[in-house]
């Protein structure tokens, strides 16, 4: 049990602190520093999440992972947002070419489009009751977009150079990976098309 | 449009061996129809009008180099003024002391030192600008080949505005 969530300790502080003693913080404001800071933050959390769906961190009663893993997904829009409002703080223009899909930069339109995916599964969490989504839809409704900000996430960190160190970063992106085709393997997700296809 | 691309593939590409001014008068002759180079996307961001012609930008340590010709017959044009400005070491793009401009000399070549330029929003790049009128304005948004490199090198090819 402590070595699982050992391993999870070493896989979201080793990249933190690698980013933490970048050369590059040197010549960075502190809002650019923050905008970095919390798109690392955003990946680490992005390999929590499936670890939580699919109940791998042991020691959590059954009920609290479907909690935890939801209170994660706000924490991760909220970071979402820190991430792009201090960049668009830091140089505007980069990030409205950025926004508008206009970037010179092939990582933008990745970290654009996964941060899209982001907010739309944030916003279909909070409708879910009111709009009364069916689990079945939920669930593949939510696994779809969660295979774009997975995807679009990775492409997006492993193509940029900045205070992020290479290793570490390529470690965390493949177990996002792993950790992400994992749970949708186990829960069988493509078992609600074929039963609604049959 | 395939056969365009290459075209400009091939200038592109001849025009970055053709460094220094010595062997730009020699080249000049088999260089009629020499295309104008196109502005580079994202290469006016962060981008403050008529900085001010300097000796260096800060302290130095980096050198961006170049040549501007004229389109066409690929003459080297003398007197042109560059805008140059990066994040760097002593500064964020967007701070004024981090633009300076310099100016071309008889064989259409521009040096400028500046601090060393550190990545930032993902790529080690730098931005220039020819922005004076006499000829169509250009914006150039070079990436380096490595963040430790000391040097970085961008052509202009204009055509008359």
């Amino acid at each position: 049990m402590t070595l699982v969530w050992a391993a999870l300790a070493c896989a979201l502080v080793v990249p933190s602190v690698a980013a933490a003693a970048s050369p590059l913080l040197a010549w960075r404001d502190p809002v650019y520093i923050a905008a970095g800071f919390a798109g690392v933050v955003a990946m680490a959390l992005m390999l929590v999440q499936p670890l939580l769906i699919g109940r791998y961190l042991p020691g959590i009663p059954a009920r609290r992972y479907r909690q935890i893993h939801r209170g994660i997904g706000g924490v991760l829009v909220v970071s979402v947002a820190i991430h792009v409002a201090g960049l668009w703080i830091t140089s505007p223009p980069d990030v409205i070419d950025a926004l508008l899909f206009d970037s010179p930069t092939p990582f933008s339109a990745w970290g654009v489009i996964a941060m899209w995916a982001v907010f739309i599964t944030g916003c279909l969490a909070l409708l879910r009751k009111p709009l009364r989504i069916r689990p079945g839809t939920w669930r593949m409704v939510h696994t779809a977009l969660a295979a774009v900000i997975v995807v679009g996430s990775v492409v997006h960190a492993l193509q940029i150079e900045g205070t992020m160190e290479t290793l570490s970063k390529a470690v965390l992106c493949a177990l996002i990976l792993v950790a992400t085709v994992k749970v949708v393997a186990d829960l069988r997700v493509w078992k609600i098309l074929n039963r609604r296809a049959g | 449009m395939t056969s365009l691309l290459l075209d400009r593939r091939t200038v592109l590409a001849a025009g970055v061996t053709w460094v220094g001014g010595l062997i730009v008068p020699a080249v000049a002759a088999h260089a009629q129809g020499l295309a104008a180079t196109p502005s580079m996307r994202g290469g006016s961001n962060n981008y403050l009008p008529n900085a001010p012609v300097v000796e260096r930008i800060g302290g130095g340590g980096f050198l961006m180099t170049g040549t501007v010709r004229r389109a066409g017959d690929g003459a080297p044009l003398a007197g042109q003024r560059i805008q140059i400005w990066a994040h760097t070491t002593e500064g964020h793009e967007r701070d004024p002391h981090s633009h300076g401009a310099t100016l071309t000399d008889e064989n259409g070549v521009f040096r400028m030192e500046m601090p060393q330029i550190v990545p930032a929003f993902g790529q080690p790049h730098g931005h220039l600008a020819y922005d004076s009128g006499d000829f169509k304005t250009v914006f150039l948004r070079p990436i380096m080949a490595s963040a430790q490199d000391k040097s970085l090198n961008a052509d202009f090819v204009l055509q008359p505005a």
